[in-house]
């Protein structure tokens, strides 16, 4: 599923570049919206849901730091915090 | 007091009061929470959830241009603006926060980092790399602030006409230019000051929350006085088609010759004076795709990224920002493309002769909407300007602080509060700096700068992937790759004129493209021939369960 994602954001990707709609305005979506415009909200609505699945299924597994092997960029001499 | 006895100009003043106050009120309520030490005014104590994660990173990336600009520039190029910018950074913003966000954040969280140069610092074995660093970014930050600055003066200005002419003679009731800006950069410097990163957070909530709202409803309103969109969209096929794509045929061609010779005929009769079409360049469509890679590189959002309480909230802001994006630009660009055609009672909404794609917003609002839309515009413009504005200042003081005072004159001789002091005192030299040069730099091409900015940051990017994902990028790689942005930049930045003529395109091929190949190149071919990194640093960066080559 992780590569299947990652080849669907790649594929999303080549797909931004819509030379087929360049010369297009109909169909006018929702009668108001060219299709050019309309076709890059699409990429957006894609990038969304695509996202959500890389969130899920490509999320990494060390990447979470628990508290105790934190660094504290706290000061040198608390004492002389004020 | 009485609401419908105040002019536009009145109510405008009314509604940005109103908006400054609650900001102010959101700063003192943070300054109630907050602990002058580093860690909480610079990161919040990497505490933020995931909303206030999302809203934060919404606020900053967004700035005044994706109300203003995009309107503007859809005017001028038509549709093609969203693709170029809006959908480009809706897959790449989450790009970096998936890829580059979580892994600083992760760095910064276990090994204390507070901002970016301390990572580079560390991760290239170079003390002096600070020092080259620093000024580059502080060099393309302070043209990025000045827009907001500029763009907040003028907005007030625009919106307040007619407010007070017994006070203000010389700009006819408006609110001035000067004062405009002094007011924004006092407000943001006041609520920056009390409430740190984690007050800037809720202010930048509030101010996220504002803008989505209000491009959608301005679209609404404006869509709806012009006969509904279907109508709207109509007069744009019949008076410029080619804003609703991105070709120029030579029937397209033939039906501007037709309009323009009606309207110079009988221009009462044509009300609407065609626009000059202008094809889209496919290959500079595609390099489009270099400028959100800036994202990356910029202080303010490596800031934020390491206020996160856990890698999982940033979740919400991978999914969350292509459709956030969408939902604000999507409105705008609607917006811009129907004001090329749009007529009200007989009469084109914007003027034939008008040559001011930033001002095409808010004289639609002003011509189709009411006058309280209006100040609600000037307060989403503000919300835009100052959401963006606030996180560079805090990033700014937090890098004089830690990596140049405290790095410098010694971490251990100064307190918590010290340092909280030291940044603070910065940001209040750079904010009066910035407000002195808005002033002087009021009608220049700084909106052109603005571009250039972006470049800059993008053409560091390769560096910064490569310390990520790269156990091989040396300190000489990384040294000669920003050297190598910085020449290319300065060569072609020069050659524009220093920005006058905007982004020149050489060859279809916008200057990011030179720039980032240049960047990326003296980064691989000098890190493969000099000395690797260390053993301990490989292993800090990619240790074992690390698989980075």
């Amino acid at each position: 599923m992780k590569r299947l994602v990652i080849a669907l954001l790649t594929l999303l990707a080549i797909l931004h570049q819509d030379f087929w709609y360049w010369d297009s305005i109909d169909p006018l979506v929702f009668g108001f919206v060219p299709i050019g415009l309309a076709y890059h909200i699409g990429v957006s609505i894609a990038a969304g849901i695509l996202w959500a699945l890389a969130v899920h299924y490509c999320w990494p597994r060390d990447v979470d730091v628990p508290d105790e092997f934190t660094t504290p960029s706290a000061p040198l001499h608390p004492e002389r915090q004020g | 007091m009485n609401l419908s006895t105040l002019n536009p100009g009145q109510t405008a003043v009314l509604v940005i009061a109103l908006y400054l106050g609650a900001l102010i009120a959101l700063g003192l309520l943070s300054q109630l929470v907050l602990r002058l030490t580093v860690a909480d005014y610079f990161l919040a104590s990497r505490g933020l959830g995931s909303v206030m994660l999302l809203m934060s990173l919404i606020g900053t990336t967004m700035t005044a241009f994706a109300l203003i600009g995009s309107s503007g520039e859809s005017w001028e190029s038509g549709i093609v603006t969203y693709g170029k910018m809006a959908s480009w950074s809706g897959i790449i913003h989450a790009a970096m926060y998936f890829l580059i966000g979580m892994k600083l954040w992760a760095f910064g969280k276990k090994y204390g980092y507070v901002t970016q140069i301390q990572f580079f610092r560390d991760r290239f074995e170079s003390d002096k790399l600070g020092l080259l660093l620093f000024p580059i970014l502080v060099a393309l930050l302070v043209p990025y602030i000045l827009m907001g600055i500029i763009s907040s003066g003028n907005s007030i200005q625009t919106v307040t006409a007619g407010a007070f002419p017994d006070y203000f003679k010389d700009t006819t009731g408006s609110i001035p230019y000067w004062l405009g800006a002094l007011v924004t950069c006092v407000v943001v410097l006041y609520y920056i000051s009390a409430g740190g990163v984690r007050g800037t957070a809720w202010v930048n909530a509030l101010q996220t929350m504002i803008f989505l709202v209000l491009g959608v409803a301005m679209c609404w309103t404006i869509a709806e006085k012009l006969g509904g969109p279907t109508a709207a969209t109509a007069m744009v096929v019949e008076h410029n088609p080619t804003r609703l794509k991105r070709d120029v045929s030579p029937e397209d061609a033939r039906h501007y010759d037709e309009k323009l010779a009606q309207w110079k005929a009988d221009p009462k009769k044509a009300v609407i004076k065609p626009r000059e079409p202008h094809a889209a360049s496919k290959m500079e469509f595609t390099t489009y795709l270099f400028i959100p890679l800036s994202v990356a590189m910029f202080p303010h959002l490596f800031q934020y990224w390491l206020t996160a309480r856990s890698a999982k909230k940033f979740k919400m802001s991978i999914i969350g920002q292509p459709l956030l994006i969408m939902v604000i630009w999507a409105p705008c660009v609607m917006i811009g493309i129907w004001a090329t055609s749009a007529i009200y009672n007989g009469q084109p909404v914007i003027p034939p002769e008008f040559a001011e794609p930033n001002k095409v917003l808010p004289m639609m609002v002003r011509k189709l909407a009411s006058p309280v839309m209006g100040a609600f515009l000037a307060a989403g413009i503000f919300a835009a300007v100052m959401s963006s504005m606030d996180a560079m200042f805090l990033a700014l003081g937090s890098m004089f602080a830690n990596d140049i005072a405290g790095h410098y004159i010694g971490r251990d001789r100064f307190s918590d509060r010290q340092l909280v002091w030291i940044g603070r005192v910065f940001i209040i030299l750079v904010v009066a700096v910035s407000y002195f040069l808005a002033l002087q730099w009021r009608q220049s091409r700084v909106f052109n700068l603005g571009v250039w900015c972006f470049t800059g940051f993008a053409s560091l990017f390769p560096v910064l992937f490569a310390s990520i994902y790269w156990r091989r990028a040396t300190k000489a790689g990384a040294y000669a790759s920003i050297l190598a942005a910085a020449a290319t930049w300065f060569f072609l930045f020069r050659d524009a004129g220093y920005g006058a003529s905007g982004e020149p395109v050489r060859w279809g091929l916008t200057p990011v493209t030179f720039v980032f190949t240049a960047s990326t190149l003296a980064l691989i071919l000098v890190s493969l021939i000099t000395r690797p990194p260390s053993a301990a640093t490989i292993q800090k960066f990619f240790g074992a369960s690390q698989h980075a080559r």
